[in-house]
C-alpha cells in the first residue's frame, strides 16, 4: 500500500472515506425513517383516541322552543323550579293528548321532581341543538362560539359531556339530546351470549379433534387449510350467508314461530338468534385456531403419563389436557368474542339496521347493537349525532376493555390456582 | 386342543369413546359445511342474478355504469372504487408497516418493544366502525384543509383508503416482524462480517431473505383491505361513480352491499340478487389472494428448516 497517494486496497483513501461517510449517512437516514414510521403508528393511535374523546366533551349551542323564564318569571333553568311550579307548568303547558297519556302512565302528583323536570324539558322547553364544538374547539374557538350565539337570537351555549349515565340508560330517540344506548347495549350483550353458546362448544370440539385425534391425512389437512381460509373471509360475506340461511331459509326457526306460533311478525327472521348465529360462524374459525394453539402448548409428557396409567384417549383429554389449557382456551375465546362485539357489517347485511327503541326481550326479538348504533349516528351529517356517536364509541371501547381485562384476570387467577395445586 | 384366552388387557371397543370422537369430527367437518354453504349460496343467488333478462354477464364485467334502477349493471365503477381505496391503503400500510417491523425486530431495544407491541395490539383490537368514524371526522377534514374544500369532496376514497391503511398497519407490522424474525441470525452475522452496515444488512440481506413471508403478509393485508366494509360505507360515499380521482366520492363493492342490504330490500328482486353476485366476486378475489398468500408463506417456512 502506498501511503503517498493515499492508495488502499479499496481505492484512494479519500474515496474510501467519502464512501464510508456516505454509507454511514445512509444508515442514519434510514434509521430516522424507521423511527419516524414507528412514531407515525403511535401517532395514529393517539389521534384516533383524541378525535373520539374530543367529540365527547364540548360546547353545544342550544335553542329553546319556550324559555324557562317565560314559564316562571325570573327562573333561568327548569331545574330551579320548585315542586308547585313544576306541577303547574306540566298541567297547563302540556298539550291535552300528551297530558292525558302522561297522567295515564303515572299521575303528575305522584311523579318525582326529576321526572317532572325532564317532562317539562321534553314537551315544553324543547331545547334543540344548533351546533356543537369539540373539546379542542371549545378551548380555542371561544370567539366563533360567541359570534354564533350572537347571530342566532335566543340561543345559548352549555358545556356538556355527551357521555352521561342517562345516555347509557336512555333508549333510542330521534332527538340527540335524549337519545341513549340502552337498547343497543342490551342487543350487543344478547348477541354475544348467543354467539358464545353457539360457537364455543363447536369451536373447542373441532379444535380438540384437529389437535388430539386427527392423523396427518388429506382430509384433515384440508380441514385445517379450510379453517385458515375461513378466518380470512371478509366479514360481510358471513353477513350474506346469514341473510340467506338464517334470515330467509330458516325464518320459521329464527323468528320463533315454530314453537310459539306467530310471534313478532315484523322481525322477519332478523332476530337476535339470527344475528348471534351469524357472528358465531364468523368467530368459529378464530376460536378453533386459538384453542388449537392452547392445546399445542400442553406438553406431550402429560398425555403420555396419562396413557401410561391406563387412561383412554378421552379420559386423557378431559381429565388432563383440558384442565391444563382451559385458561388459554378461555382467553382465546374472549378475544374472539370481542371481535364479534365490534363487528358491524354482517349485522347490517342481515338487516339489523332499523330504528328500534324496544329493549330485546329474548332470542326472538328484533335488535340493534352498539356498533350499528354508532354506524347510524355517524352517517348523519348533523353535528350532535357525531357527538353521541363518539359517546357510544367510548362506551363500546370501555366494554371491550372490560372484556379483555376480565380475560386476562381470569387467566392469571386460574394459572395461579393451578400453580398452587401443583 | 385350542384354549381361547380372554385377554384382560386387549383393546376394547369402547362405544362412548368412539361416539365422542365422531361428534368432535362432526364439529370439525362443520367448517367445510360453512365454506360449502358460502359457495352454494353465493353461486345460487348469483345465478338468479345473471338469469335476470336485464342482466348479461359481459355487460356486468365491462359495463361502466351501475344503476340497478334503470337496468344498468356494469360493475366496473364499484371495482374501480374498491381498487382505489385498497391501493391507497397499501401505499400507506405497506411501507409504514414494514418499517415499523424492521424497527421492532432490528433496531428497537427490548424495553421499546415492550411499549410498542401493546400499542399495535390496541390498534388491531379497535373495531372497524371506530376507524370509519375516524375517517369521517378526522381524516376527511384534514384532507380538505390540506387540499382545499373544492378539490376534496365530503365523501372521498382517499380518506377511506388512508384509514384502511392505518387499520391494516398493525397486522402488517406484526406479521412482517414474524417473517423478519424468522431469518436466521447467521445471515445477519455473515453480512456484518463482510463489513455491511446495519442498514445494508437489513435491506440487502434480511429483507430479501424474508421476502416470501413479507409478500404473503402484503397479500393478506390487501385481501383485508378489499373486504373492508364499515370504513368505506361511512367515508367513501354512497353512489357508484367511475372516477380515478381519489378526492371524489365513489362507492365500493362492500359499500354497495351494505347500503342495499341496510335498506328495505325485497327478496327475489334484482337488487337482492345483485348483492350476492357482488359478494361472489369479492369472495373469489379475497379467496384467491389468501390462497396465494398461504402458498408463498409455506414456501418460506420450508426455506430455512
Amino acid at each position: 500500500m502506498n501511503d503517498m497517494n493515499g492508495q488502499t486496497a479499496f481505492g484512494l483513501a479519500s474515496d474510501v472515506s467519502s464512501l464510508m461517510e456516505k454509507r454511514r449517512r445512509n444508515g442514519l437516514v434510514w434509521h430516522i425513517v424507521f423511527i419516524f414510521s414507528t412514531t407515525l403508528a403511535v401517532l395514529f393511535l393517539i389521534l384516533l383516541v383524541f378525535s373520539i374523546i374530543d367529540s365527547v366533551f364540548g360546547y353545544a349551542v342550544l335553542i329553546n322552543d319556550v324559555e324557562p323564564s317565560a314559564l316562571v318569571a325570573g327562573k333561568e333553568s327548569v331545574t330551579d323550579f320548585n315542586r308547585a311550579e313544576l306541577e303547574n307548568v306540566a298541567r297547563t303547558r302540556l298539550s291535552a293528548g300528551i297530558l292525558r297519556r302522561v297522567e295515564y302512565d303515572k299521575p303528575i302528583a305522584e311523579r318525582s321532581d326529576k321526572d317532572l323536570v325532564s317532562l317539562v324539558e321534553e314537551y315544553v322547553v324543547k331545547p334543540k341543538v344548533l351546533k356543537t364544538w369539540g373539546f379542542w374547539g371549545s378551548l380555542t374557538e371561544r370567539k366563533a362560539i360567541e359570534t354564533y350565539i350572537g347571530e342566532n337570537e335566543g340561543s345559548y351555549a352549555t358545556f356538556r359531556s355527551w357521555l352521561t349515565p342517562s345516555f347509557i340508560m336512555a333508549d333510542q330517540s330521534a332527538d340527540p339530546l335524549r337519545a341513549g344506548i340502552r337498547t343497543a347495549l342490551l342487543g350487543s350483550l344478547w348477541i354475544i351470549l348467543i354467539t358464545f353458546v353457539f360457537a364455543f362448544p363447536i369451536g373447542v370440539g373441532a379444535a380438540i379433534y384437529l389437535q388430539e385425534y386427527a392423523v396427518d391425512n388429506r382430509l384433515n389437512r384440508m380441514l385445517q387449510l379450510n379453517i385458515f381460509n375461513l378466518s380470512a373471509v371478509p366479514s360481510i360475506i358471513y353477513g350474506l350467508l346469514g341473510l340467506a340461511v338464517f334470515v330467509r331459509f330458516m325464518e320459521p326457526v329464527t323468528s320463533g314461530s315454530f314453537i310459539m306460533g306467530t310471534v313478532d311478525n315484523t322481525a322477519n327472521g332478523r332476530t337476535i338468534l339470527s344475528g348471534g348465529m351469524t357472528l358465531g360462524l364468523l368467530v368459529l374459525p378464530i376460536i378453533i385456531i386459538n384453542t388449537q394453539e392452547a392445546l399445542k402448548a400442553v406438553p406431550d409428557t402429560l398425555r403420555m403419563s396419562a396413557y401410561g396409567v391406563g387412561a383412554t384417549k378421552w379420559q386423557t383429554i378431559w381429565y388432563q389436557v383440558l384442565p391444563v389449557s382451559v385458561d388459554r382456551i378461555l382467553t382465546g375465546t374472549i378475544l374472539a368474542l370481542s371481535r364479534a362485539l365490534g363487528e358491524t357489517a354482517p349485522l347490517v347485511v342481515i338487516g339489523a339496521s332499523t330504528f328500534i327503541s324496544v329493549d330485546p326481550s329474548g332470542i326472538f326479538s328484533k335488535f340493534t347493537t352498539l356498533p350499528i348504533q354508532i354506524y347510524q349516528w355517524s352517517a348523519r351529517p348533523q353535528g350532535a349525532y357525531r357527538n353521541i356517536a363518539a359517546a357510544a364509541i367510548v362506551s363500546l371501547l370501555i366494554l371491550l376493555l372490560l372484556m379483555n381485562s376480565t380475560a386476562i384476570y381470569t387467566r392469571d387467577k386460574i394459572t395461579k390456582k393451578k400453580r398452587l395445586e401443583a | 386342543m385350542k384354549i381361547a384366552i380372554e385377554h384382560p388387557f386387549g383393546k376394547k371397543m369402547r362405544i362412548h369413546e368412539r361416539l365422542i370422537e365422531a361428534t368432535l369430527f362432526g364439529f370439525a367437518l362443520l367448517s367445510i359445511v360453512i365454506t360449502l354453504g358460502i359457495a352454494i349460496i353465493l353461486i345460487r343467488e348469483s345465478y338468479l342474478f345473471f338469469s335476470d333478462p336485464e342482466v348479461e354477464l359481459w355487460g356486468f364485467l365491462t359495463g361502466k355504469e351501475w344503476q340497478p334502477m334503470i337496468g344498468r349493471f356494469g360493475f366496473l365503477p364499484l371495482l374501480n372504487a374498491t381498487l382505489t381505496t385498497s391501493v391507497i391503503a397499501m401505499a400507506l400500510g405497506i411501507p409504514v408497516g414494514l418499517f415499523v417491523a424492521v424497527y421492532l425486530s432490528e433496531y428497537a431495544s427490548d424495553k421499546t418493544r415492550g411499549i410498542l407491541k401493546p400499542v399495535l395490539e390496541v390498534l388491531a383490537g379497535i373495531p372497524t366502525i371506530v376507524y370509519g368514524y375516524f375517517a369521517l371526522t378526522f381524516m376527511t377534514p384534514l384532507l380538505r384543509s390540506i387540499f382545499g374544500m373544492e378539490t376534496v369532496q365530503i365523501y372521498n376514497t382517499a380518506s377511506a383508503g388512508l384509514v384502511i391503511g392505518i387499520l391494516v398497519l398493525p397486522m402488517i407490522a406484526t406479521m412482517a416482524e414474524d417473517a423478519i424474525g424468522a431469518v436466521p441470525k447467521e445471515l445477519r452475522l455473515a453480512a456484518y462480517a463482510l463489513g455491511g452496515t446495519k442498514m445494508e444488512t437489513t435491506f440487502k440481506v434480511v429483507i430479501p431473505a424474508a421476502l416470501s413471508g413479507l409478500s404473503a403478509t402484503f397479500l393478506l393485508a390487501l385481501s383485508r383491505a378489499i373486504g373492508e366494509t364499515m370504513i368505506v360505507a361511512l367515508a367513501a360515499g354512497a353512489g357508484p361513480n367511475l372516477t380515478f380521482s381519489p378526492f371524489e366520492a365513489a362507492e365500493t363493492i362492500t359499500g354497495y352491499i351494505v347500503r342495499i342490504s341496510g335498506g328495505d330490500v325485497s327478496y327475489n328482486s334484482v337488487d337482492y340478487n345483485s348483492i350476492f353476485a357482488l359478494g361472489l366476486i369479492l369472495f373469489l378475489i379475497t379467496f384467491t389472494l389468501n390462497m396465494i398468500s398461504r402458498k408463498i408463506s409455506r414456501m418460506f417456512h420450508q426455506e430455512y428448516e
